[in-house]
């Protein structure tokens, strides 16, 4: 283990005892730091209620879930860029709640798609990327150190070392849809957030499209689920 | 507020055709698909600004076309300005037709602004010139609506001092000449410039963002620039030497281009954007030409180009004018003449204001990648799904404001697939004895679909709707398209949105 390594963990670790209160600065209780909104049914499976600024989580292959993830953000203003994936679809982003406008895309990063990465977390809210090849924890450790200088919030579509959490899609299913007939209007779907620090994996079901995952009083009656044993 | 008159030659581009047509033929000179502008015999004939080619041939049986030079109009228009400049000095192209000029200097000289204005345009007859209208007024852009509406038989229209805003307000909103905002405010209801101009600064400069702004104290007549333009620095002027000397006008443009970046940049560094720019021209002869150019907002980069493309163009073919060059370019000067302090940013380049840490971090992934490696979308028009993305690299003006995106009859209905293939992936989709599936004549189909193939093992169809016809460009038999789209959910729980084409299946996007 490199020293760039120990140095993030530990770092991270003193963060997330500062978060509980355990350590106060100068002797107070600190404040909860402020999170990057998700959609609230998202948002109660994350560990800190949100996407925690400096963090990066490991989304699974649901662009649905990434084009949710990105709404809350861009339509507050934050800019936001999808990194190496270029069928992300901007129209359905727009329907999900994004702001278009906020949105920058670099389809084709190519090669150098960790430095582009670390290019735009000097200046983006929200980073979404597909890594272009594998990382090792050295170079996760120095852009998540970046990545904390700026409050930056990195979304990996993939596996991705020192993840704050794992976002998995399952039991997606459909509504709208027959034997041929109808037209699809809503989709949703179980997912499953495993967090780094440990803790069994929270499930919940999440509007994943249509009307429902747009409008903000549909995204209330994404209900959690029981927890289940963990298969 | 400083007193201005403007010249205006009417149809510009019909009169820079010169001998090539006779002047009571119906012309009409196009750009694209569009009359840009038409000559009086056409106009009569019903011909105007704005329409198709089809159109106006259909108004005029004998229309003769022209294709849209904005170099021709430039080489043109820059002997008539030496010989209003022999009248009355200190002239500014505003562009090729349109020039201004200060007030106060004719006016004392002739004894009135009215007898200056008669004065320039009686010289501008003798001397054989197109018939020319001036306007007076307080600023360029009153004096320019002045010009613009002055009657053929007195060519001269003042607008009293302090009298700007009454003049502007029962103009129609078009007369800004802003393809971006002009829509927008059509949208909002708002017809004339007293209308745009009743709006509250504030508000518009939320909205509509620093340009936005301009143009409204300009619709209510209050034009922002000084009576005396401050003069900026001299450092900021910028000097490119080419050695050998170039004779090519697009080798001297492309050799300026970036130093024209540099020019901006570095004003913009200083929040102040070009308004008035002067060019040097410079041979090893001996030669020089020297210009000042005027812009209605200010001057980027590529409108830095133009112009001095425009100049060494009528430098070069004008060899008996004092300002001809003889020889290749060797020096080329840009200086910033007036300018004008500007927003937090150059508005409405990078849609709306962005904080500079953005932008830096954007222009940086630009030049790992190069300057089509970071895209913004707006959506557009169309029916395929990735025909409807516009893609605009990061710092170019995307080509129209979002959000104006008319409805498109035959559109997907929303939930739209949140991933979508820039090129259509090729898929299979079978029936249950293991045929293709396809749509019969009349929009049944050969069998229900039972599996979907993607590259791999096949997947089991467990829930679809379809066939949808999807007809683009069915007016025109060569352009047609017919394709058909199904809804899909297969065993994996993934839905896809499929074309079928021609016989062949692909993937339009996946809703998952």
């Amino acid at each position: 283990m490199t020293n760039a390594v120990e140095v993030a963990q530990l770092r991270a670790r003193i963060e997330d005892a500062e978060r509980l209160g355990r350590i106060g600065r100068a002797g107070r209780i600190a404040a909860p730091s402020p999170v990057v909104p998700a959609p609230p049914g998202v948002a109660r499976l994350l560990p800190d209620g949100g996407l925690r600024p400096g963090g990066a989580y490991a989304l699974g292959g649901s662009a649905a879930l990434l084009a949710a993830l990105l709404a809350a953000p861009s339509a507050a203003g934050a800019w936001c860029a999808v990194v190496g994936i270029p069928e992300f679809g901007i129209e359905a982003a727009r329907g999900a709640g994004a702001d278009p406008a906020r949105i920058a895309l670099v389809p084709e990063p190519g090669p150098r798609w960790l430095a582009v990465v670390g290019a735009l977390a000097e200046g983006v809210g929200v980073v979404a990327v597909r890594p272009g090849g594998r990382v090792g924890e050295a170079e996760a450790a120095r852009l998540a150190a970046r990545l904390r200088e700026r409050g930056a919030v990195l979304l990996v579509q993939g596996a991705w070392p020192l993840a704050e959490a794992r976002l998995d899609v399952e039991h997606r299913e459909w509504s709208g849809l027959g034997g041929g007939h109808g037209c699809l209007e809503g989709g949703a779907a179980r997912l499953v957030v495993t967090a780094r620090r440990g803790g069994a994996p929270r499930r919940g079901r999440i509007a994943l499209v249509g009307k429902a995952a747009a409008s903000p009083a549909g995204r209330e009656t994404a209900v959690p689920e029981p927890l289940t044993a963990v298969g | 507020m400083e007193r201005c008159l403007v010249l205006w030659f009417p149809d510009w581009p019909i009169a820079a055709l010169g001998q090539a047509v006779p002047t009571d033929a119906p012309v009409a000179v196009l750009s694209g698909n569009a009359v840009v502008a038409c000559s009086a015999a056409a106009r009569r004939a019903g011909v105007r600004r704005g329409m198709r080619r089809r159109d106006a041939q259909a108004r005029a049986p004998g229309l003769r076309i022209a294709a849209a030079d904005p170099e021709r109009d430039a080489r043109e228009f820059l002997p008539v300005v030496d010989r209003i400049e022999r009248i009355a000095p200190g002239l500014q192209i505003v562009r090729p037709g349109l020039a201004a000029l200060r007030m106060r200097g004719p006016a004392r000289y002739y004894g009135g602004e009215l007898e200056a204005a008669e004065a320039i345009l009686a010289q501008l007859r003798t001397e054989g010139l197109p018939a020319a209208r001036a306007g007076i007024a307080d600023g360029r852009f009153t004096a320019e609506q002045a010009a613009r509406r002055a009657d053929p038989e007195h060519a001269v229209l003042a607008v009293p001092a302090g009298g700007s805003a009454a003049f502007l307000a029962p103009l129609p909103v078009e007369a800004i000449e802003d393809g971006g905002l002009v829509p927008l405010l059509a949208q909002l209801g708002l017809r004339t410039l007293g209308e745009f101009a009743a709006l509250g600064a504030g508000d518009v400069q939320d909205r509509f963002g620093p340009a936005g702004a301009h143009l409204h104290a300009l619709a209510g007549g209050r034009d922002s620039r000084r009576v005396e333009p401050r003069r900026p620095p001299p450092e900021l002027a910028r000097e490119i030497d080419f050695e050998p000397p170039l004779a090519l006008a697009d080798q001297v443009a492309f050799g300026i281009r970036v130093a024209a970046e540099e020019f901006v940049a570095r004003l913009a560094e200083r929040r102040l954007a070009c308004t008035e720019l002067r060019i040097v021209l410079a041979d090893e002869a001996g030669g020089r030409s020297e210009r000042v150019w005027a812009h209605a907002a200010s001057f980027d980069a590529a409108a830095v180009v133009d112009r001095v493309r425009w100049q060494l163009d009528a430098a070069t073919a004008a060899t008996s004018s004092p300002d001809a060059l003889r020889d290749g370019v060797a020096i080329v000067r840009l200086e910033p003449e007036a300018v004008d302090p500007i927003g937090e940013h150059e508005p409405g380049l990078f849609g709306g204001a962005t904080d500079d840490r953005v932008h830096h971090a954007l222009s940086r992934v630009q030049a790992i990648l190069g300057h089509r490696g970071v895209l913004t979308a707006s959506i557009g028009g169309g029916r395929r799904l990735a025909d409807r993305v516009v893609l605009t690299p990061w710092g170019d003006r995307p080509p129209r404001e979002p959000g104006a995106s008319p409805p498109w009859p035959g559109s997907l209905p929303e939930p739209l697939p949140a991933a979508v293939p820039p090129v259509p992936v090729p898929a299979a989709v079978e029936d249950a004895l293991g045929a293709p599936v396809r749509v019969l004549d009349r929009g049944g189909i050969t069998a229900p679909p039972a599996r979907l193939r993607i590259g791999g093992a096949p997947r089991a169809i467990v829930r679809w709707a379809g066939p949808w016809p999807l007809v683009e460009h069915g007016w025109d038999p060569a352009a047609a398209r017919r394709a058909h789209r199904f809804q899909v959910v297969d065993e994996t729980g993934a839905a896809w949105l499929l074309l079928l084409e021609d016989g062949a299946w692909s993937i339009e996007g996946g809703y998952g």
